[in-house]
């Protein structure tokens, strides 16, 4: 386990290089200006240029990539070329908010998917089946910010339960953070809760097929033994890999949710900086968000073998 | 015991209300990024520049010069200009405001401003006879001389300690200690997302009333919060609430939404209006071409951009005035074609006189700036309606900004056209409208040369009577149209939403916090 372990951290390294690499070309070949953001409407052609020659965009191509790629060893991400901020510094105060709500989501996506899937599929074709169903189509059709609004209009206005907008940390207490987390976390779960369900529904319904499972039912195992014991352990490892991507695209991809909610994340830091060429920020939350996919793939091709014991590393 | 317990739990509460700070919630046009005032002409940081720092002479509501930091006097030839500090004024660091920081501040400010580098043209001699005292002469008078120190926009002149103005003015400050009303919360700042101000308890407001920017800065409230939210409608949510208490620009079509609530007061500010205009590029064909420029402004009307960038009639006006409508020089002569959109026959008319070979007009469109979306579709389908071949290209603003600064020809990445929008105030005054210089390659994009408009502004820099500067801004407005500097395409303004808790805010094109009262 430890050798494969080493031999897949040694291979993010070339992959980390690439993204490097592709995103800084992709950034400083596409057209935008973030001296133009800090100039204002009133600068002159000179002025811009004076900026930009402070900002060091007038360099030669390959010396900015060196000179960045050089910070980036040493651990320095540089310093956002808008607010003059350490990159750092701007990612640890943006990563607890998106974190939080994802790993929110998650448990609650969780908690209500899987028993979901398993009610359907062993209530197959029954109404139970349907009703999940169509709350799955539901769930992947309606876009995040209709459901955002809904429930802002209905548990915020209305109802007056939660705030519109903004964030908690859990630091602040439990109740705080859950009071502004409840609605964007609720909001993601439409979307997770119907993937998950339908993935656990269809490998368990393909699991009950399967020959030891009739085995299981014939030496008299109860039909809850005979779900949870043989059927659920042997359909994990597939609905393993949908809540491990899944969580990566939660904190790659929850701008819409940070949005609506006012929540200051990492995917709100991504497209301010995007839109005023932020360059190192917006390096630095890509290397970020690359990285945590390859580590959560790690981690979720780790957990296999706990499910399924003819895995081994 | 049980009466013991109600008198605590009543000396608690008491306590409690007692110590609560009154914190105004406020969501800005954007998000504060950059805290220096000088580096950049954006709105937020100027808005932040009037939180945290002083200025030397204030605009009143009528937008008149009056004494803030300092009242002067002027000599008889009109040459020297004495400013006398007043008593009390100290900056957020417990030190005093001399009169070295204050010429600090001057020098820093004049590298960038436009208004600031016409005086220091003009400049003899800039002196601190003393630590309370400021003596600026200069060569000639310059009636414009206190409204371009005074003016709250773009680059207000904002004094700082001498050690954070010494920083070049092309590099960010770090120090951002002001003598303002507000101190800024430097712990709380999170770029982008909010900035937190408190009340600066040593700030010696002036005797009189506030007036406009001018007058006493009594500060009622213990924090203001800015927070930033790129939705506006999750803000709508949230003034509805009560969780926030104030929206600067509320756009038009969600008005309805607080329109009905008792609670949420939708107003205008004086003096916000926005003027919408194209702006040309005169070093590339076809607009190389006066005629041809005369053919756009004619093919234009206004009406019809308004509407579909605005569409309440409450909020908008139709208006021909380089320099606004309703300022001091503002003039609408010879703008008839664009208000009545009567000129498309002209405009085909002028357009077979010039020749016109139907070579394409690189019309740069935003797609990701509300304010600026529509606009460029409009005038398109006008100047096709006239004869023109148009290119409308899409892209998000920021490729825009820096497409603009292009002076390559249009097939290799320049451009032709492109529609912005100024505060009225910005543009009121000849001097400081960047649309109206006329220096060839130094001007603002699109660089006109233009030696007769430089005259006409350097006139009107030296002449004091009110009417002939009104003179010669009606002769500017004509030479700016019939040489097509810019099509205006009117005027706009987007409301203010406030709760109704909160009162006696100023009415002021700048937003400020001082003087208002929040009701619990």
């Amino acid at each position: 386990m430890f050798g494969y372990m080493l031999r897949r951290a040694l291979a993010v390294l070339p992959v980390m290089m690439l993204v490097a690499l592709f995103v800084f070309l992709l950034l400083r070949l596409s057209p935008g200006d973030p001296a133009a953001i800090i100039a204002g409407d009133m600068a002159t052609p000179a002025q811009l240029a004076q900026i930009r020659e402070l900002m060091g965009l007038n360099q030669p191509l390959y010396l900015q990539f060196f000179i960045w790629l050089g910070d980036l060893l040493r651990g320095d991400l540089g310093v956002s070329l808008i607010s003059h901020t350490p990159v750092a510094q701007m990612i640890a105060d943006r990563i607890g908010p998106t974190l939080s709500i994802a790993l929110l989501t998650m448990l609650i996506s969780i908690l209500l998917a899987i028993p979901m899937g398993i009610l359907a599929a062993w209530r197959h074709r029954k109404l139970v089946d349907h009703l999940v169903m169509t709350f799955s189509v539901l769930g992947f059709s309606v876009p995040v910010f209709v459901t955002g609004y809904v429930f802002v209009l209905v548990f915020s206005l209305k109802l007056g339960w939660f705030p519109v907008q903004g964030f908690t940390p859990i630091s602040a207490g439990l109740w705080p953070f859950l009071k502004t987390a409840t609605l964007p976390a609720l909001t993601l779960t439409t979307i997770y809760v119907a993937l998950t369900a339908r993935m656990t529904r269809a490998n368990l319904l393909d699991v009950l097929g399967e020959d030891y499972i009739r085995t299981a039912r014939a030496k008299g195992g109860s039909e809850m033994r005979v779900l949870f014991r043989h059927a659920l352990k042997n359909a994990a490892v597939p609905i393993l890999t949908v809540i491990g991507t899944g969580f990566a695209l939660l904190i790659g991809g929850v701008v819409v949710t940070e949005t609506v909610f006012n929540i200051p994340g990492i995917g709100r830091l991504t497209v301010d900086a995007i839109l005023a060429r932020d360059y190192p920020v917006i390096q630095a939350v890509i290397l970020l968000t690359s990285f945590l996919y390859v580590l959560i793939n790690l981690i979720i091709d780790l957990s296999y073998s706990l499910f399924d014991p003819r895995i081994r590393y | 015991m049980k009466g013991l317990l109600s008198v605590a739990i009543a000396a608690g509460l008491w306590g409690t209300t007692a110590l609560a700070e009154v914190t105004v919630n406020s969501v800005m046009q954007s998000g504060l990024r950059i805290l220096d005032p000088v580096i950049t002409t954006t709105f937020i940081t100027r808005y932040h520049g009037f939180m945290i720092y002083d200025t030397l002479i204030a605009q009143d509501a009528a937008l008149e010069p009056r004494p803030q930091m300092a009242d002067w006097t002027v000599s008889e030839d009109g040459r020297r200009y004495t400013f006398r500090l007043r008593d009390g004024l100290k900056f957020h660091d417990g030190a005093e405001v001399t009169s070295a920081d204050v010429v600090s501040s001057i020098r820093r400010w004049g590298q960038k401003d436009a208004g600031g580098q016409v005086i220091f043209e003009r400049t003899e001699a800039l002196e601190t006879p003393d630590a309370r005292t400021i003596v600026w002469t200069l060569r000639r008078p310059m009636p414009s001389m206190l409204a371009i120190l005074s003016k709250q926009s773009s680059l207000p002149l904002f004094i700082m300690p001498a050690r954070v103005a010494a920083t070049p003015a092309d590099q960010a400050i770090t120090d951002y200690t002001g003598s303002g009303p507000f101190k800024l919360v430097t712990s709380e700042f999170r770029p982008g997302v909010s900035v937190t101000y408190e009340k600066f308890a040593d700030y010696q407001p002036r005797p009189e009333p506030a007036d406009g920017l001018a007058g006493g800065k009594v500060v009622n409230v213990d924090r203001v919060k800015w927070i930033n939210m790129p939705d506006i409608q999750t803000a709508v949510g949230a003034i509805s609430s009560g969780e926030i208490d104030y929206i600067e620009q509320m756009p038009v079509d969600l008005l309805p939404l607080v329109e009905g609530d008792p609670n949420v007061i939708v107003e205008n500010r004086a003096n916000s209006e926005m003027q919408i205009m194209a702006r040309m590029n005169f070093i590339h064909p076809p607009f190389d071409n006066p005629l041809i420029r005369q053919a756009a402004l004619e093919a234009v009307s206004q009406a019809p951009v308004l509407a579909a960038i605005v569409g309440d009639e409450r909020y908008y006006r139709t208006c021909g005035a380089v320099l606004g409508c309703d300022t001091p020089y503002g003039s609408e002569a010879e703008s008839a074609s664009l208000t009545e959109g009567s000129g498309l026959k002209k405009a085909k008319a002028l357009l077979k006189d010039a020749g016109y070979d139907g070579t394409p007009v690189v019309f740069l469109a935003p797609t990701d700036n509300a304010s600026l979306a529509t606009q460029p579709v409009t005038v398109a389908q006008m100047l096709r309606n006239a004869g023109f071949t148009v290119e409308l290209q899409s892209m998000d603003w920021q490729t825009l900004v820096s497409r603009r600064a292009s002076q390559a020809a249009p097939r290799d990445g320049g451009w032709n056209m492109f529609v912005t929008n100024w505060m009225v105030i910005d543009i009121a005054n000849p001097i400081t409208n960047a649309m109206l210089n006329g220096n060839g390659s130094d001007a603002w994009f699109g660089w006109p040369n233009d030696a007769v408009i430089e005259a006409l502004k350097a006139n009107f820099t030296d002449t004091e009577a009110l009417e002939d500067r009104r003179k010669i801004g009606a002769q500017i407005q004509s030479h700016a149209l019939d040489n097509v500097l810019e099509i205006p395409l009117g005027q706009y303004t987007l409301p203010q939403a406030r709760r109704a808790t909160i009162t006696e805010m100023i009415d002021a094109p700048t937003p400020v916090f001082w003087n208002l009262h929040k009701a619990e």
